[in-house]
Parts: structure tokens; C-alpha cells; sequence
């Protein structure tokens, strides 16, 4: 009585569509209140298309067989002692980045797709995004769990989550994740979904995970490509989303476009934590952020966006300005966590002969120009035994609350600088892009969190640097500063005898 | 200038090194390079990876679902049946 298997897309539609229903004594906008706040206009829910036709029972079989691969690495991993087998101990630092910038967003993200699938009439929607709230949570699970054995030998781990919240270069993150969540449903798509995973995810994970590969760190590399074989599912959802609510109704354009404009602006500027990871951080080091760039956004996202023409969407505003940037970020940002290496719950350092040769020969337009000098200069203070840091607070700018470091397009050596009065004050901005996002919704980021202006104000912990290090809950001179007189360093020398005692330079005075 | 590139990026593992070989086949046109711990796949317009040329290499039923646990990343527009994962751009 064998009955005739069903084909994929039958079997979708029986295990997908076939299980919604019609509310019978509620009327639909009483359960979907979200569905009209944001001017998006809805005809028909059935139009929506899932390219991936994955049901619940196959979603559970595959996602069951990632768990059992990736917890049996990261089994092996902590039994072999892994984390002895890094190329170097400075590379450590990229984890704790990762851990205390990116892991958080996860969970955020899992909270997100959770509150927006609730929020969607259609049942294609719905199963997408509960889909992707279960593989968020994953995400963040496998990541602490794979991290935890790092946590065992070297500092800085221990209070991510409390540090997610309060940290001034967290804050970046953060922010970016909040703006998301407390936008519309159809909004918090188009930023997350589509311009964060389909335009720009791969410039996040590629790199992280190459650069893992590369530097001996197999767990990382495990939970980071067990993440991204979700990926896939949820970028496709991305792109189904913008061509979706495209197809619905003309009067959609104008408002997605100002979304991808916005959201492609604040994942770009995000992302300069990773232009610094990859230029900086990585000992072995897999791709220029400048390479990387241009593999991932210029030619990868320039074929998305000519196929999107066809709905009328255009490239985001400034992207050209990222294809200045692009020879700038990665080095400012260094720059600036150099400077406030007191505050940062990771170790910096300035780049060896060797590296510099290589960041001169990837940049060859602007880091002998503009950026090797300060490193000579501050190598030579260190040496000195004056190692630099930065008494003052930086500005940042109101939008991405990254500090003011980013440059005039016509001149690389000045400081951009932007403002905007609002009610009387006056609001500061890193570049074009992050104004006019605050022009467009000034009643929305009029109440960001500032760090450097909640420390003035005297809402964390003190007045002095050792007050708010100790609110961060960061043990000053060995969870932050220089990498050179850190115990992580002392400890790998010692773990992988690379030095005699009298080689590595006494811990710097705290101050 | 015309950019209609669509890709995808595997794992350079046991079980992607089929699909990668089952691509190579039905896709003349595709550019396979490889990074460390991953290869990613180029081509223009359409790039399929075939249930049929999968079940050839490794000798036994494969389900293009399976590409689930070994993917890594994607362009394009995704049409998955019971027979073909297919990456195109739509003009």
C-alpha cells in the first residue's frame, strides 16, 4: 500500500501552509496590530515564495546532526588542549571581540525574529522566521560553549554579557541591534534579513572564520561554519523579504529604499570592528579588510543590487564613500583601541616590522602616508617604557557611536566632522550617512545611550578611568592595555616556552 | 558591464568534496576557488548542483537538502526541489 511519495513542494505545502488557519471570532488586525504602523502595504500573503522548502521534521533532522558534528569537535578540542595550538596568543584577542561584540547580537537577534514572526499574517513568514529564532539561539549557545574553554586560560572572557551592556565600544553593537528590534516588523527584515545577512553577513563570518582556520583555532572554526550552514536560509529570507514586499504594492519603494539606504550605513559602519580584527588582529592573516571589501560588497553586492533593478531599487546612499574608506577604516580603528587600551576588555598592540611591511604593501596609498609614522612613534614610547594611553574621552557620533575617526573624502587626513540641531542641541555625527539617519528619526536617537556622555554625567561607576574599568567589571592590567606586559602573554611564553623570563617586560604601572 | 554573478561557499570537507565535484561538472563556466577551510564557487547566471551527478559520485541516494550541513554561504535566487539546489540571477 506504498503511497506515492510526495515531491518537495508538495510536501512544503502540506507541512507548512496546509497547517495555518482563518480566525474565526478575532478579526486579523487585532492579532497582526504591527501590520500597517510602518505604511507597508500587504495584498496577498500567498504571493510570498520560499525558496528553501525545509519543514519543521527536516529542519529538526539536519540541525540535530550540525549539534552532534560541532559538539564533538569542541569535545576534542578542550581534551587536546586546542587553544595551545593558536599561532600566537595575540590572536586570542579576536575572540574576546567576538565574544563580547558579536555572540550577544545573536541572542538579540533570536529575541527579534521570535517578536517579527509573531508579527506576520503570512505562514511561509512565520515558519521562516521561528526558524531562524531557534538558530540564533543555537548560534549563541555554541559560540559561549566553544569560547568557555578559552575562558579557562586566558582574560578578558569572563563578564561578556555584563560588559555588552555598559562598555563604550560595545555600545556600537548594541545600539545597532536595539535600532533593529525596536523598529517595525517590516523594518527590522529589511535591516537585519537583508542588508545585515545578505548584503553584508559574509564580511562578518568569512573573515572571523577564515582568520580562525588559518590561525590553528579549529573550534572557532567548527562553531563559525555550523552557524553559517544556517546562513544560507537565512540570507535567502532576506532577499525573499525586499522582492516580497516589492511585488505588493508600488508605494512600498520609496520606504524600503530609505530602509536599505539606513541599514546598509549602520552594518557598514558596524563592521569596522572587523576591518580592524582583519588588518590587525590576526597574526596569520587571511585577506585584507580592503580585499575583502571588494570581494564581498563591490562585486558580489554590485550583482545583487543591478538584479534588484528591476524592482526600482538602487545601490545604498554612500556606498561609494565605503569604497573610499576602505584603504582608512581598519587603521583608525586600531588607532583608537591603541589609545583607550585601558578601557577595552582586550589586549592591542603596534604591528611588528613584518606586519607593517604587509599593511604597507595592502594599502600602499595611505598607511605609509598616514598611519606607520604613529605606530613608529608610539613603538618607540612603549620602548621607552612610556607606553601611550589616552587620558581624555572621545567624541562620538550620535548614530553609530563610533568615535570621531573617520575622514573627509577629499582629504584623508582630516577629520570628518557633522551636526545637527535638534530642540534647541546640538547632535554630532562621524559622516553624511550617520546624519542624515538621525534627520530622518531624530525623536528615536535623541535617547541613545552615549558611553562617553553617561560617563560625564556620572552613570558609570565614577569620574576616573579606574571607576569605570572597575563598573565594566575589568581587572585593571590584566583583563586590558598593552598586550606586551599582559599575563595572557606571560602565561603563553611560559605554556609554549617561547621566552626566557628576563625577555618579557615587567606589567605597566596601573594609572 | 553586466555583473550576474551568483556563488556558493562549502566547507572543504568529506561531504562537500562531491557537490564541489558534481558543480564542476554541470557547470563549465564555474571558477572554483579555494580558502583555507572553505571553497567558494563562482559562475554566471546559474549555477546547479544536481541530485543525480551526486548520487553517481558517492554511490548512494542523496537528498539536495543535505547541502544544509555543509553550505556556507550564498548569491543568487535559490530554487530547491528534490532533484536540484540552483543559484540563478532573474533578468
Amino acid at each position: 500500500m506504498a503511497a506515492k511519495k510526495m515531491n518537495l513542494r508538495e510536501k512544503y505545502t502540506r507541512m507548512t501552509r496546509d497547517l495555518a488557519w482563518d480566525f474565526s471570532y478575532q478579526r486579523d488586525e487585532d492579532v497582526y496590530k504591527q501590520m500597517t504602523m510602518e505604511g507597508i502595504k500587504i495584498e496577498d500573503w500567498d504571493k510570498w515564495e520560499d525558496p528553501f522548502r525545509l519543514t519543521m521534521d527536516a529542519y529538526w533532522k539536519y540541525q540535530g546532526e550540525k549539534e552532534r558534528k560541532l559538539y564533538a569537535i569542541i569535545d576534542a578540542f578542550a581534551q587536546n588542549n586546542g587553544h595551545l595550538n593558536v599561532t600566537d596568543a595575540r590572536y586570542v584577542n579576536a575572540l574576546k571581540l567576538f565574544l563580547t561584540g558579536v555572540s550577544p547580537l545573536e541572542y538579540m537577534a533570536h529575541r527579534g525574529f521570535a517578536m517579527v514572526g509573531r508579527q506576520f499574517p503570512g505562514v511561509g513568514a512565520q515558519v521562516a522566521c521561528q526558524m531562524q529564532a531557534v538558530d540564533e539561539l543555537r548560534h549563541v549557545q555554541t559560540q559561549v560553549h566553544t569560547i568557555s574553554q578559552y575562558n579557562k586560560y586566558f582574560n578578558g572572557f569572563q563578564e561578556f554579557r555584563h560588559q555588552h551592556d555598559r562598555v563604550w565600544y560595545l555600545s556600537v553593537p548594541k545600539s545597532f541591534f536595539d535600532d533593529a528590534v525596536s523598529a517595525g516588523p517590516f523594518e527590522f527584515l529589511t535591516a537585519i534579513s537583508f542588508s545585515f545577512e545578505y548584503v553584508l553577513t559574509n564580511l562578518l563570518f568569512m573573515p572571523f572564520m577564515s582568520g580562525a582556520a588559518y590561525n590553528g583555532d579549529m573550534a572557532t572554526v567548527t562553531f563559525g561554519f555550523s552557524a553559517q550552514s544556517d546562513e544560507a536560509r537565512h540570507m535567502t529570507l532576506g532577499l525573499e523579504v525586499i522582492k516580497f514586499i516589492l511585488e505588493q504594492h508600488p508605494d512600498n519603494l520609496p520606504i524600503v529604499q530609505k530602509w536599505i539606504d539606513k541599514w546598509f550605513w549602520r552594518g557598514y559602519r558596524l563592521l569596522t570592528l572587523v576591518a580592524m580584527m582583519m588588518d590587525y588582529m590576526l597574526p596569520k592573516r587571511v585577506m585584507s579588510w580592503r580585499e575583502a571589501w571588494e570581494m564581498y560588497f563591490e562585486q558580489n553586492g554590485g550583482a545583487l543590487f543591478e538584479d534588484l533593478a528591476r524592482y526600482g531599487i538602487r545601490k545604498p546612499k554612500y556606498w561609494e564613500q565605503s569604497v573610499v574608506e576602505k584603504d582608512v577604516i581598519s587603521h583608525a580603528a586600531w588607532g583608537t583601541f591603541y589609545n583607550y587600551a585601558h578601557a577595552a576588555p582586550f589586549h592591542t598592540w603596534t604591528p611588528n616590522d613584518e606586519e607593517m611591511e604587509w599593511l604597507s604593501a595592502k594599502y600602499p596609498d595611505t598607511f605609509d602616508k598616514y598611519f606607520r609614522p604613529r605606530y613608529e612613534h608610539w613603538a618607540e614610547q612603549e620602548k621607552k617604557g612610556e607606553r601611550f594611553y589616552n587620558p581624555s574621552l572621545p567624541m562620538l557620533c550620535t548614530t553609530c557611536q563610533i568615535p570621531m575617526v573617520f575622514p573627509e573624502l577629499d582629504d584623508l587626513a582630516l577629520t570628518c566632522y557633522r551636526s545637527s540641531e535638534y530642540e534647541g542641541d546640538t547632535y554630532h555625527f562621524c559622516s553624511d550617512g550617520c546624519k542624515d539617519i538621525f534627520d530622518n528619526e531624530p525623536e528615536k536617537y535623541v535617547q541613545s545611550w552615549l558611553p562617553v556622555h553617561q560617563i560625564y554625567q556620572g552613570n558609570c561607576g565614577g569620574a576616573t578611568v579606574e571607576d569605570v574599568v572597575k563598573w565594566y567589571h575589568m581587572e585593571d592590567g590584566v583583563d586590558n592595555r598593552e598586550y606586551l606586559h599582559s599575563p595572557d602573554r606571560r602565561n603563553w611564553d611560559k605554556w609554549t616556552k617561547k621566552a626566557t623570563e628576563e625577555e618579557v617586560p615587567p606589567k605597566t604601572a596601573v594609572g | 558591464m553586466s555583473n550576474n554573478m551568483v556563488y556558493i561557499a562549502l566547507q572543504n570537507n568529506e561531504e562537500a568534496r562531491p557537490i564541489v565535484e558534481a558543480i564542476e561538472q554541470d557547470n563549465p563556466d564555474a571558477q572554483i576557488n579555494h580558502f583555507p577551510a572553505m571553497v567558494k564557487i563562482d559562475a554566471p547566471g546559474r549555477l546547479a548542483v544536481n541530485r543525480e551527478t551526486v548520487e553517481e559520485l558517492i554511490g548512494r541516494d542523496w537528498d539536495p537538502q543535505e547541502i544544509h550541513l555543509s553550505v556556507i554561504s550564498i548569491s543568487g535566487n535559490v530554487d530547491e526541489t528534490e532533484d536540484a539546489f540552483i543559484l540563478e540571477r532573474k533578468r
